[in-house]
């Protein structure tokens, strides 16, 4: 069964923008799916739209089967929405704020009360229970909306860059819930700017840009797509000496060469090289995540059809 | 009304009225010393040297205005700030996101002007009780009164907060519109002494006022006597009720100010 199904999708903003360009876009029960997008590309006003809080200009959503247009209650109560910007009433307690959210799907008060000893238990924010939720740090205040959108236990999780601004520990614990929510079998619709927490929890992606979709695909097969990688060598000295046949190499500095690698040939030819040029190497690294090298290429890609259609 | 949509009217309520009570100091405390000043002032100081056609006092006449004073301008303050600052931290979109039906919205919300409106009038109706003694002739009109102009203008105040962009002008409507209007809706004086301060325009124009014929339906369960036929009264405010019903669930149903 289709978690979300998106057809025709267009949205044109009041002065004129349009900020959707007729998407289709389906995403199967169970998967953790990551939709990504430069800033301005469609992201959130394809959630907005989703989640009800942006009107579409056209075209039709379904979340599990229901419509969103003729059967609204039942595709709301699907959803879980963790929006970008925080959005809960600072002043109300951490307990208030993720019992009222039950309350408004319909959970009775005594039920709400055990899920939000759960939740924030899970989510290590139980301590804090009764303090106003402006007192929290920012790593805490994202939390705490996860908490409150899995009150209703929605079937389908939106999560808009849920770990933004948030420090690397609380965001590796973050990416360990969301696992283990995904597995128990909650749908997950993840953007995110950073993009290898895309590629470490999404099975399948799509990227948007100027409205409309231009990759819908699996992880590994996007992955795969990407036939040259750059990776970045510290070496003792020499840098702007060093050329190897049959692979572009670059010097940052001295110290530091960048070399592109085609798939097909693999590490061994470079390193072969550099053993025999006396090249002592300290350490290497990818230049950039493998699916940020990708995105930026579709995105330059996109925007230089762009460009000549015009 | 389903458990679901039940449940969920119930949540907005107590939310509202936690959210009064939380600032009980800024919500609570203001009116009942207003009103006290009031009596203090009107009542004793300068209404001792008033008489008045019927067989009641000066104070006695104005403790319904007072408290219908009270009850308008907290029941439209409350909601309108309330649903403002719901828009300006973004957290209406917890209500926008989640299966609640528009109606169950204006209900909960209203329904929180009411429970304060509610509050302060008996606080009010406490303190007159400093001044005179309080005999209630019709406790239904009375009651019908209260419930009808308090939902009236917490729906009014609804409207105020969907159309409000900024915290100016959730205070626009009540100092240009709501104060003038209730200070010329008889809380003050009877008709009878109108006709030697105003000309006939001047009369016309108040007898048009909504709140001058709820004050004086209010006065009628008080007092037994009053300026206007409170049948029509409170036929006015059914009216009125059922317009600004109709046009928040409009305005909310659209997503005017809270959606793009």
């Amino acid at each position: 069964m289709k978690a979300l199904d998106i057809k025709g999708l267009a949205k044109t903003y009041k002065g004129g923008v349009q900020a959707l360009k007729g998407i289709d876009l389906s995403v199967d029960e169970g998967d953790f799916f990551a939709l990504l997008g430069p800033n301005g590309a469609g992201k959130s006003t394809t959630i907005g739209i989703i989640s009800s809080l942006v009107n579409k200009s056209e075209g039709s959503v379904a979340i599990f089967g229901h419509d969103l247009a003729s059967d609204i209650v039942n595709a709301k109560s699907c959803i879980g929405l963790v929006p970008q910007e925080f959005n809960f009433n600072q002043f109300e307690t951490l307990l208030q704020i993720v019992i009222n959210q039950a309350g408004y799907y319909g959970v009775p008060r005594s039920i709400a009360k055990q899920r939000a000893e759960k939740y924030l238990k899970q989510l290590d924010l139980w301590e804090k229970r009764n303090d106003a939720a402006r007192t929290l740090s920012g790593g805490m205040k994202r939390r705490l909306m996860i908490a409150r959108a899995l009150m209703h236990e929605p079937r389908m999780l939106i999560l808009d860059e849920p770990t933004a601004g948030v420090d690397i520990e609380v965001r590796r614990s973050m990416w360990i819930f969301l696992k283990e929510i995904n597995q128990q079998g909650i749908t997950i619709i993840l953007t995110t700017h950073y993009l290898e927490e895309a590629e470490m929890l999404c099975r399948n992606i799509a990227i948007i840009d100027k409205g409309r979709i231009v990759e819908n695909t699996s992880m590994k097969a996007l992955l795969a797509t990407l036939n040259v990688e750059t990776f970045v060598f510290d070496i003792a000295a020499g840098a702007n000496q060093i050329s190897i046949d049959n692979f572009e190499c670059r010097a940052s500095d001295d110290q530091t060469l960048e070399v592109d690698v085609p798939k097909a040939s693999g590490l061994n030819p470079v390193f072969e090289e550099l053993s025999k040029q006396n090249v002592q190497v300290m350490s290497m690294r990818n230049k950039s995540n493998r699916l940020e090298e990708l995105f930026v290429r579709l995105v330059e890609a996109n925007q230089a059809k762009g460009e000549a259609d015009e | 009304m389903s458990n679901r949509n039940l449940t969920a009217l119930s949540t907005i309520w107590i939310k509202e009225c936690t959210r009064f009570l939380r600032i009980w100091v800024q919500t609570l405390v203001p009116p009942a010393i207003t009103m006290s000043l009031y009596f203090v002032i009107f009542g004793k100081m300068i209404g001792s040297r008033i008489t008045l056609e019927g067989d009641f006092s000066y104070m006695e006449f104005i403790v319904p205005g007072l408290i219908m004073m009270a009850i308008i301008t907290n029941s439209y303050s409350n909601v309108s700030s309330s649903f403002f600052s719901a828009k300006f931290q973004r957290n209406v979109e917890e209500l926008l996101v989640a299966p609640v039906p528009t109606w169950v919205v204006i209900m909960g919300f209203v329904g929180g002007g009411v429970a304060r409106a509610a509050i302060i009038g008996v606080m009010v109706t406490g303190v007159s009780m400093f001044f005179v003694d309080i005999e209630i002739a019709h406790y239904g009109v009375l009651i019908t009164t209260l419930l009808l102009t308090s939902v009236l203008f917490a729906t009014a105040g609804l409207i105020n907060g969907i159309f409000a962009k900024s915290f100016d002008d959730i205070s626009i409507i009540p100092t240009f519109v709501l104060t003038p209007l209730t200070y010329l809706g008889g809380v003050f004086y009877s008709a009878s002494m109108l006709e030697s301060v105003f000309n006939d325009f001047w009369q016309g124009l108040i007898q048009v006022n909504p709140i001058f014929h709820m004050v004086n339906a209010f006065r009628y369960g008080f007092l037994g006597q009053a300026d206007v036929n409170h049948i029509s009264a409170l036929g006015i405010l059914v009216v009125a009720n059922v317009i600004l019903f109709a046009v928040a669930y409009r305005l909310l149903a659209k997503g005017t100010g809270i959606r793009a």
